[in-house]
């Protein structure tokens, strides 16, 4: 794995740990408490960093990958 | 009775599915276990997640808001976002490397040859056996029940006693029936099929009951108006985490590790066409789970407000929140649509575990232990009849109802956690050795046993399961108390064990380490 990916978990590891939010009641858009808001953005925000880690970080060469034997 | 048609409609279905996809077997135990390793990205995302999400997701999800508020969705599901994915990433494409490559079914197989010892897999084998059990038995146990829940009244002639609803044994028995068949005929492809299938099923109908509940549930004019009316109604403890230990929270954050050893994972991981099909569920994996986890958890707040009169008896059965606003306010059709969506939800993730011990049987005892020679037709015999024998015992098991069974679904999870360290240094770590793998499962087992054992013992002094399901290690510094969750300290046992005795013995042998790194050395 890349340091960047490493730094890139390590921070949405950090930003899971909202305490910022822990006791704020107030909606967006009106009716999603802020709460929940803010980790379905931090999903949406994993999505795009594992996104960026299987075009840059991608850990296998497919070639590389051949079956030597059948049984274990 | 609409309900019951279409869940019987379903699981025709799928039985159709299966028979469909038995179509395709190549006769071979490959073909039966691991697919020929041809699943695709598309069909790869949906079955692990499918795999991954259990009944939980859906109704144990609202129930869990309605209980805790907004918070679960951060202690439950954005970590697991960001946890499941960095174990296919880092776990699954490697693993998938090495089981095509050399030709493994099960992690076992995978763990033999890389520790260079034939005594780990009848350490490993009882441990994940028994893991998987309990998490059957939940399965088994809550489709019955939300049969018998949904289709009350359908029969009240046939069944008085369960106030006309198809009694949970009949629906724990059908669903086992339908499991069976497809897994039976289709083996891992029925299963991937079935599986993705029954992932798109209940994605939608989950929706779709979000979007009919939202729109009644306020009794405003337009849903935009219905949407801000809940939202306002909210409590605070509900739209905020101020009842939430902050530590417990973080802790929370090693149970998503456990998918880095679930058995049943690993074999679907293995069907992987290529190295790319990883990429999609990769990416998409945290996305899915928020489709499915808001718009439950808002329910579930929701369902605690005024606007939605919860029934005082249903006050202390929050996994019955959906199925009764479901019912209450969507009708007999979208009830019917949404016990399938739920049953979809236990099915996908039952098989595969159903396929996983047979495939584990086959592999890891007899076929090692026993009959090293056998021939595919032999081999998919044998998968078939353990198949079988695990769909009775778990089913002559859920009939026993053990009381504390769903308590037990954050102990399974833990258990596997606390193995994942396993997983990861057996492929990054290449000074690990098999004395220091014994170590790690013995840890992990002893500390869990002892957690386990204590949190038993407070659940028989309180003479109900509750402390089995809330335990927590309480640690208390300069007068703060913190709570913690066991599977923190159950992983730092088995992590510390593990490099601790590896660090002390001797290194593993040079073809062993140049069978799973390539030529190097072992500094």
């Amino acid at each position: 794995m890349s340091r960047i990916l490493c730094v890139l978990l390590l921070v949405l590891l950090v930003l899971h740990q909202d305490n910022w939010f822990w006791t704020d009641s107030r909606l967006v858009f009106g009716f999603i408490p802020i709460g929940l808001f803010y980790h379905a953005c931090l999903s949406v925000a994993a999505a795009i960093v594992w996104w960026w880690a299987t075009k840059f970080c991608w850990p296998v060469d497919t070639s590389e990958v051949t079956t030597e034997e059948t049984h274990g | 009775m609409t309900q019951l048609i279409i869940i019987l409609c379903y699981l025709a279905l799928l039985l159709m599915l299966g028979l469909f996809a038995s179509r395709f077997f190549r006769g071979t135990s490959s073909d039966y276990m691991v697919a020929s390793h041809s699943i695709g990205p598309f069909l790869l995302l949906m079955s692990i997640f499918g795999t991954t999400m259990t009944a939980f997701a859906l109704v144990g999800s609202t129930g869990e808001a309605f209980k805790e508020g907004i918070g679960v969705y951060g202690m439950l599901a954005s970590s697991s976002g960001i946890i499941h994915s960095l174990c296919f990433f880092v776990l699954g494409v490697k693993l998938w490397g090495f089981g095509k490559r050399y030709g493994y079914r099960t992690q076992i197989q995978f763990f033999r040859d890389r520790l260079d010892s034939r005594g780990i897999g009848l350490l490993l084998f009882p441990i994940l056996v028994g893991l998987v059990i309990p998490y059957l038995l939940i399965g088994v146990i809550s489709s019955g029940m939300v049969m018998q829940t949904m289709t009350a009244g359908a029969m009240p002639e046939l069944f008085p006693e369960t106030a006309g609803g198809l009694p949970s044994q009949w629906g724990s028995l059908l669903i086992c029936i339908v499991v069976l068949i497809y897994v039976f005929l289709g083996g891992m492809r029925g299963t991937a099929w079935a599986n993705a299938f029954q992932t798109i099923v209940f994605m939608v109908l989950g929706v779709v009951t979000f979007g009919v509940i939202a729109s009644k549930l306020g009794g405003q004019e337009n849903l935009w108006d219905n949407l801000r009316l809940l939202g306002d109604s909210i409590s605070e403890s509900k739209a905020t985490r101020v009842e939430m230990s902050k530590t417990k929270f973080f802790t929370y954050l090693f149970v998503p590790l456990s998918v880095g050893m679930f058995p049943h994972l690993f074999q679907h991981w293995l069907t992987a066409k290529s190295a790319n099909s990883f990429k999609l569920p990769v990416v998409a994996h945290p996305i899915f789970i928020m489709i499915i986890w808001v718009p439950c958890v808002l329910i579930g707040v929701w369902a605690t407000t005024e606007l939605a009169t919860i029934p005082p008896p249903l006050q202390s059965k929050p996994n019955a929140i959906l199925p009764f606003l479901v019912k209450t306010q969507a009708g007999p059709l979208l009830g019917g649509f949404l016990t399938a969506g739920i049953l979809a939800a236990i099915m996908s993730s039952l098989d595969s575990q159903f396929l996983c011990l047979g495939t584990m049987f086959t592999n890891d005892i007899v076929g090692y232990y026993f009959d090293r020679n056998a021939s595919d037709k032999r081999e998919i015999a044998l998968a078939r009849g353990f198949i079988i024998a695990v769909v009775v015992v778990t089913y002559l098991l859920s009939l026993l109802k053990p009381p504390s069974v769903f308590a037990l679904g954050v102990w399974c999870f833990s258990g596997f956690s606390a193995l994942t360290p396993l997983a990861f240094a057996a492929l990054y770590w290449k000074r690990l050795t098999k004395w220091g793998a014994y170590a790690c499962v013995l840890a992990a087992a002893g500390t869990w046993g002892y957690f386990f054992s204590d949190a038993v013992g407070k659940a028989m002094k309180a003479g109900n399961p509750g402390p089995i399901r809330t335990y927590t290690l309480d640690l208390t510094i300069a007068g703060e108390t913190y709570q913690l969750m066991p599977v923190a300290a159950i992983f730092a046992a088995s992590l510390i064990a593990m490099i601790a005795v590896s660090l002390v013995t001797h290194p593993p042998k040079e073809e062993t380490l140049e069978k799973f790194f390539g030529k190097t050395s072992t500094k």
